[in-house]
Formats: structure tokens, sequence, C-alpha cells
């Protein structure tokens, strides 16, 4: 039974491939487990009936309900998912505005200065620019006594820009020009040229803008760690706090939640990005 | 010409896929080519003739079969391994290199010392006729310069065999036809084994010293150009090859070798016959345009018909005529001679005569 | 007037006043983006200018007196009884060990992330995008959530001291929270995706005729690897090891989870000086040595692509 002859006996195996190198699929394996065990541990863990985060001790709900369950958590998600919507509906109008006005152009005076201005946030390090922002609003907390969720609002709008820009002018620099011209052709003032074909072609984009958008506001630390005003605390920098102290599985679970929105965020993002023009 | 031999595909086999959706590119091939030659695998595309071009540089291994290098079986060896080169389709020159550091890649791989390098680098160079460009980069020479530099690259580390890809396809008519003659050159004056693939037949008779005509993964005939040209023994490379018309014929009688064929005119002619064909069997018969003979209707024609059609091309004329009973319809080429004045009009009647040895029985 | 100017003229006068009518208009169209950038992100960068060459407060905050205490503090220290100055070792240590964190994610990156990033550009196109996509999620999930997933594992109750332990081959749990290791580890985990996305870039457009060329021409796997496919695909390799490099210098959440108190990289140093430190002169001019230092680094990047990209195109 266990010696079942191929019917066809093939001399050789797949011969030399070309695109093999010795040792590559071996270390790519082993980086995506790398990348992966500490994420999955991290979730199966949120499930722990225990309350290490090392020993197993069964299956249960119970930190997800005591996370939901907990004012702090519930005062930190409405905060971050506040200025998350907030940071990405303001930061994609404004750049699918600048998107609009630097792509498909002539060379004009300043369209690189924009670009550069736009991308800015890209460049510099994290930690520069939450200081910046520390200092600047310092002194405008000193002058006006302002202490509002407005100067996270504002911070985490600008960052969010260039995310927001670069899938929406991968967007326009792919769409068809002469679409557009049709449109004027057949009598379509500039309004509703905009309005009828380039908003809904452009829409994937802007869609797929605003979702980046909103999950890196979502996932930002370091800025808002260094803007935040005394009981501003968002879900990340609620979390940076806790991993002072002892840890219970209690941020396994937030985790986990919040690990589950991103990966249905990316999915989305990269759906709306593979669909071809 | 019973030069020694240089490479030998014995019963080569080679599947793409498997299940249902696999795909025989060869199926059960077997060549020798010797020593000296110019080689070339012609057909159509998809028929195979890369493939097997691939497999004696090993980028693929055969399926089933064996490739023998001067004897020595080569098939499980890669392609680093095997002393033949390859000049790509499309060049596949390093695009961060200079003409002359791409030239000496092979020499470098291979060990050899850096002042041999460089006098074989510019010995290529000079073949190739390209001194003045060796500080090049790759992407700042022309299209029939990057031919030249893959040819001298190829051909650098002396290999036994050198496989070239349809190299001229992607050079214009003017600069493809001097390419040919360099190419011929090249291969005389170096004295390698020349492997070419084409599936352009005037390619094939300009250069070869033989030619396999391939189909559907198999080989269906080897033979020099005239050969193949002239004596074309099945319908594809008959077809494939330059313009043929077809006559349905039926053998009559058969003494020894010699058969008596009946043509479809009713004239019955005598022609050798090779073993398998038996009396009563349907034959067909290969006959080039230029080897028909227009003459008026009568006894000394084998076949009559009407003129349907008369096209003038300068150097010559073809004339498409409806043979009588079948209507079936045979291209006939005259050349233009001067003073000659064709004086034959679309519907006269006229009768064709073919020359016994101009007249091809075909397998099948 | 008006006739007195021919036809030609008067179509390119109009024709460039239409074009600066456009200018305008896109101009004003990114002028809201502009203007938020300005307010929260580059105009603050110009105060911390300022701010670096002021006092330091009492209490935190400068007082408005020009000094250049701040820049000098960079780097040297002024002993406070003797008024001696010497080499500020803290800060050279904390210096040197982001430098060398920083260069060795990198390296270990370019390690893992090279054949990862080949092994994914060599599968087929639909398997390709599946595999691309398990490197997208970890880049776009939270970064402190993946440093406490690192932690997690390596932590004195985690799952590699309880397997340690469990199996025998270790009898008190081995400490790697809290050392330059555990900081480098955290970095790489947190990073590696950003090495092999636009290494994946330049590999997918890899020709594989001249790999074919290559083992034609008597290269072995080695040498069609290094001669051939590394030249093919470094500006990949430059745009991964400087997307690497750049963050990890800047690096505040993973240091100080993984390493503690005393493993301390310039981020960590910076945020100092506006809490515990209160010496917002002096934070002010270590974020600038490190924007500085962000800078070389993307020059060279910059001057790196052009040339090759001279030289290909």
């Amino acid at each position: 039974m266990a010696e079942t002859t191929p019917v066809i006996k093939r001399r050789r195996g797949r011969g030399f491939d070309v695109r093999q190198q010795t040792g590559f699929t071996t270390i790519a394996m082993l980086c995506f487990v790398m990348l992966y065990a500490p994420i999955l541990t991290l979730v199966v863990y949120s499930f722990n009936a225990g309350t290490s985060v090392a020993i197993w001790a069964g299956f249960s709900w119970r930190w997800y309900e005591s996370a939901l369950a907990n004012t702090q958590v519930q005062d930190a998600s409405i905060r971050s998912l506040t200025i998350a919507s907030f940071a990405a509906v303001l930061s994609t109008i404004v750049a699918t505005m600048a998107a609009l006005a630097t792509t498909r152009t002539r060379n004009f005076p300043g369209l690189t200065f924009i670009y550069a201005f736009i991308n800015q946030p890209l460049m510099v390090p994290e930690i520069v620019t939450g200081v910046a922002l520390l200092i600047f609003f310092a002194s405008i907390k000193v002058a006006t006594g302002y202490t509002g969720l407005g100067y996270l609002l504002i911070a985490h709008t600008a960052f969010c820009i260039p995310f927001a820009y670069l899938p929406i002018r991968a967007r326009l620099e792919n769409m068809d020009l002469s679409l557009e011209r049709a449109a004027a052709d057949l009598y379509a003032t500039p309004f509703q040229t905009f309005r009828r074909v380039t908003l809904p072609l452009l829409w994937p984009g802007i869609l797929a803008g605003g979702m980046l958008a909103f999950v890196i506001s979502l996932d930002d630390v370091v800025i808002t760690e260094l803007v935040k005003s005394g009981g501003q605390d968002t879900l990340p920098t609620y979390m940076l706090g806790q991993l002072r102290r002892v840890v219970t599985p209690e941020m396994n679970a937030i985790s986990s939640v919040f690990l589950a929105i991103s990966i249905v965020m990316v999915t989305i993002f990269f759906l709306l990005n593979r669909k071809k023009t | 010409m019973s030069a020694a031999v240089a490479v030998e595909a014995k019963d080569v086999s080679k599947i793409f896929g498997a299940g249902p959706g696999e795909v025989r590119a060869l199926d059960n091939v077997s060549v020798t080519i010797r020593q000296n030659e110019f080689f070339t695998l012609l057909g159509p595309s998809g028929c195979g003739k890369t493939t097997l071009l691939r497999l004696i540089a090993g980028f693929e291994m055969p399926t089933e079969g064996s490739i023998l290098l001067e004897g020595e079986e080569v098939a499980h060896l890669p392609p680093f391994k095997r002393h033949v080169n390859t000049v790509f389709q499309s060049y596949a020159l390093f695009p961060h290199m200079t003409v002359a550091q791409n030239i000496a890649f092979g020499l470098e791989m291979l060990g050899k010392p850096k002042a041999e390098v460089q006098s074989t680098v510019n010995a290529m160079l000079k073949l190739v006729r390209m001194e003045e460009l060796n500080g090049r980069r790759t992407s700042q020479i022309s299209g029939g310069q990057q031919q030249r530099v893959a040819l001298a690259r190829a051909l650098a580390p002396r290999p036994k065999v050198l496989l070239l890809d349809e190299p001229l396809s992607a050079l214009d008519l003017k600069l493809r036809k001097e390419m040919q003659i360099e190419l011929k050159r090249m291969q005389l004056e170096t004295g390698i084994t020349f492997i070419f693939v084409t599936h352009d037949q005037e390619e094939a008779l300009t250069m070869s010293d033989r030619i396999a005509v391939m189909s559907k993964g198999k080989i269906l005939q080897i033979g020099s150009p005239t050969d193949i040209y002239e004596h074309p023994t099945v319908r594809f490379v008959a077809d494939f090859i330059g313009e043929t018309n077809f006559i349905e014929a039926e053998v009559m009688q058969r003494i020894a070798t010699d058969g008596q064929i009946k043509l479809p005119s009713g004239v019955v002619i005598s022609h050798p016959l090779s073993e398998n064909v038996g009396v009563g069997a349907k034959v067909t018969l290969a006959v080039r345009p230029e080897r028909i003979d227009l003459v008026r209707p009568g006894t000394e024609a084998h076949l009559g018909g009407t003129v349907q059609n008369i096209v003038y091309f300068g150097t010559d004329t073809t004339f498409h005529v409806a043979l009588d009973g079948s209507g079936q319809e045979v291209t006939v080429r005259v050349q233009n001679r001067r003073g000659h004045q064709e004086v034959l009009k679309v519907g006269d009647a006229v009768g064709l005569r073919i020359a016994p040895e101009a007249m091809q029985i075909l397998k099948d | 007037m008006a006739d007195a100017k021919p036809a030609p003229n008067f179509a390119a006068r109009a024709a460039a006043a239409a074009d600066r009518r456009d200018t305008r208009g896109r101009w004003l169209l990114s002028a809201p983006a502009l203007l938020i950038l300005l307010f929260a992100a580059i105009g603050p960068l110009i105060i911390v200018v300022i701010y670096s060459f002021l006092k330091k407060g009492g209490y935190g905050g400068v007082e408005w007196e020009f000094s250049t205490d701040a820049w000098t503090s960079v780097v040297f220290q002024k002993d406070i009884f003797t008024d001696e100055i010497t080499i500020a070792d803290a800060h050279l240590l904390i210096f040197w060990r982001s430098v060398k964190l920083s260069f060795l994610t990198t390296v270990m990156a370019l390690a893992f992330g090279f054949p990862t990033a080949y092994f994914i550009a060599t599968r087929n196109e639909k398997s390709r995008d599946l595999w691309l996509f398990l490197i997208t999620i970890p880049f776009w999930t939270n970064l402190l959530i993946r440093t406490f997933a690192v932690m997690e594992v390596i932590r004195n109750e985690g799952i590699v001291n309880s397997i340690l332990l469990g199996l025998g081959l270790v009898d008190a749990p081995v400490q790697i929270m809290f050392t330059d290791f555990a900081v480098m580890m955290g970095l790489l985990y947190v990073y590696l995706p950003l090495m092999v996305l636009p290494l994946y870039a330049s590999m997918e457009r890899i020709d594989f005729r001249l790999v074919e060329a290559g083992y034609d021409l008597y290269a072995t796997r080695w040498h069609v690897l290094r001669r051939v496919i590394f030249p093919l695909v470094k500006p990949g390799v430059i745009a991964g090891s400087i997307l690497v490099f750049i963050p990890s210098l800047g690096a505040y959440v993973t240091p100080r989870v993984l390493g503690g108190g005393r493993n301390l990289m310039l981020g960590n140093l910076i945020e100092m000086q506006f809490g515990q430190g209160r010496n917002w002169p002096l934070g002010a001019a270590l974020s600038i040595t490190l924007m500085a230092i962000v800078m070389v680094a993307l020059l060279f990047y910059v001057k790196n692509a052009s040339k090759t990209g001279a030289r290909h195109g």
C-alpha cells in the first residue's frame, strides 16, 4: 500500500532554478515567524483566565470585560477615536485639495516647494516634531490659557496630511486626463466635471488616504505624549503609562482589539489600492 | 563533413506544469549537431525551439532524455558548469557595467588572470568592431551595438557552443541583413559551433549549414538549406518555408522504386517513390511556384487551367491559375526578363508544366 | 495701442496670464494644507532653533536671554563646583549607543530583509500579494503594541524564559529586558518591514534574464548574488537602510519600554530635558543635532539615488 509508484516516472526534479538563492527561503520563513510569533502570543494570552501573561490558565473573556469596564480605558478610547476621526477627515480634505493642485500640471513656480512642505513630517523624527510642538503650544497655553483638546487635534491633523496625500496623489497620477476633457467637451462646467467625473474616479484614493490617516493618528504615541495636557491620555499613551506597572492580560486584551481594528483597516486599504483604475 | 559531434540531444522531452494543464514543449526530440557547424532551429513560436536551446544552455532540465556536450552528459549540470554561452533575445546586458565590463564578466567568473581578461576583451571588441565604445554604459549605445556587445560577451570565454536565441529579431531590416553576414563571418573566424534559433525562414536559409524545422515540440526535418527548400519531406516544412503548391495525386503503379503517378488532370508521370507508398495510395505533391512553367494548353502540359489573377512584382510576375476540374488554385511565378512581354490575360486558358525533379512527394 | 502689437505677442501674453492664474489657483488650493503644516509642524521647528540659543528657566521653559550654554552642554559639561569643563560622557555614551544600535539594527534588518524581499519577489504573482500583505500588516499596527509584544516574549516571566526554564536549560531567567540587545531586537522587530518594502520594490523589477546571463557566463549563485542581483537592487538597499536607520536613531518608545531607565537613546535623552531634566534649551539643541544627522543621511540617500538614476537612465 505504501508502494504507490508514480504513473509517469520522471528522471529529474525541478532542475536548476535561476531564481533560487541558497538559504533565502529559510531566512524568509524565519522572518515571518519572527514577525508574527510575538503578535500571536500577545493575542493568545489576552484570553488567559489567569493573571499572568506567561502561564496559561484556561480560556476566558475576563480581561476583555475588565478592559471594557475600566473607565480610564473608556475615556482614552473615546479620545483616541475622536482625535483620529477629526484628524483623518480634516487632513484628507486638505490633502485632496493639495493633491489636485500638485498633480497633472506643468512645473509651476513653487510646485517643488509645496511638495517638500507637505512631505516634511515624513522626514523629521517624531520626537523632534513632538518637542517642537511642546515648546510652541506651551507658549500659546501661557498666552491664551486654553488647554483643551485643540492642540492634539491640530497636531494630529498636521502629521496625517502626508499620509493622506500620497495615496490620493498616486491615484490622481494614474487617472486619465482625457476623461475630464471629454466631460468638458460634453458641456460640463469645471465644477460639474469635478463633481461628476473627477471625484467619483478619485474616491478610492481619498478613502484609502483617509483610512491611512486614521490609522496613523490612532497609532501615534510620541507626539501625543509630548503634546497632551494632563488628563488627555489617548489609548496608546495610557498603555505606555501602564507598561511601567505590573502588566496584566488586560493590556493584551486592549492590544488585541487595537490590532483587530488595524488589520481590518489595512485590509480595506489594500483592497482599495489593488483595484486598478 | 563528418566532423566530431558538438551537441547531442537524445530522446529529449520537456513537460511544463503537471496534471491536465501540462504542456509538452518537447516531445521525444533527438538531434546531433556537429562541431564548427552553423545549426539553426527553425519553427513558429511555441514549437519548442527556444526550450531546446534553454535545455542545452542549462536553464531548464529535460523531463526525459539526455543532453550530451562533446559526448559528455550535461543534463544535470547547472548553466555555470557548462561550456556553452548564450546570446539572449533581449541581449540581457548588465546595465550596471560598461561594455568592457560586460565582456570581461564571464572570463572573470572563470578566474582568468587580469592580463588575459584584458587582452581577450580587446580582441573581442575588435572582432565585433566596437573598440571605441569599451568604456560606455550599455544603456548609452544603440540596439545594433548592444547586439554586438552581447555577441562579444558570449564569445569571450571561447565556449564550445554558442547559443543564439532570436538575436536579430529586435533589429530593423537593414541592420538585420548586415548582422546576418557579420554572424556568419564571426562563426567562420572563431570556428565555434553556433546554434541559432529563429522563426524567420529567410534568416535560416541564408546563414545555416543545416536547419532543423520544428513544430509542436517535434523536429520534422533536418537538412541543408537546399535540402529543406528543394526536398521537403512533410507538408508542414514545405508550407512553412517558402511558398508551395500542394497537388493531390494517386499512385497507379510501381516498379521497384519507380512509380506511375496520376495527376488531377489525368496525365500520368513517373516519379521515384519511397518504400511505404503502395499502389492506389493518395499522395501530395509539393511544387514551388517558380518551378512551374506556363505553356500552351495541350499535350506537353501536365496540368491545365484558367488564369484567375496576375500580380506584377517587379523582378517577377505571379499568376494564380485555377485548375480545370477541381478549381484548385495554383500559384506560378515567372521571372520578368527584358523583352519578355507577357501576352497572357485573366481568363486565358494555360497549361502548366513541371519538371519531374521539381515535384516532391510528401509523407502525410 | 492694441493694434500696434502683433497677434502672436498678444497670444503669448494671454497664455502667460493664464499660467499666472493657474499658478495662483493651485497655490490657493494647497493653502489649507500648507497653513496647517506651517502652524503645527514646520513653524514650531523654527522655534526650536530659537530656544536652543536661550537660557534655561528654573522650572522648565526658558528665559529670553541669548546663550550658547545649551549647545556647549550637548558635548561638554561644566562642573558645578569647580567650573571645570569636561566632555559630557553621559551624552556621548547615549549618542554612541544611538548610532551603534541604529547601525546594528540596519545591518540586521538588511540581513533578514534582503532574503525575505527576494523570496517575495520570486513568488508567482498571486501569492506575492499575500506575502506582501503579511509584511504590511505589522507595518501598520501600533508600534507600542508591537514593542509590548516583544517585551512579552523576552521579559523574565516571558515566553522565552518560561521555555528555557521549563526545559531546564537555565536555572534562573536570562535577563534580556533592559539591555542594549533587547533594544536592538525591538528596533529590528519594529522597523524590519521598512527594510523589506523598498527592497521588494526594486527586486520586483529585476530582469531575471540578466540573472540567467550571469549563470550562463559561469557565475555561481554567490557570484550572481554579489555581481548581478545586488548591484541591480542597490537603490532599494540604500532606501531600506535609510528608512530603518533614521527612525531607529530617533526612537523613543522602543528604548523606553525595552531599555528601561538605563539604556537610553537620543530620543529619550531629548524627552528627558522636557520632563525631569527641565532643560528646554538643551532639549532643543539635542533635537536639532538629531535632525542634522537625519538630514545628512537623507542627503546621502538623495545623492546616491540620483547617481544610480542617472546611470540607468
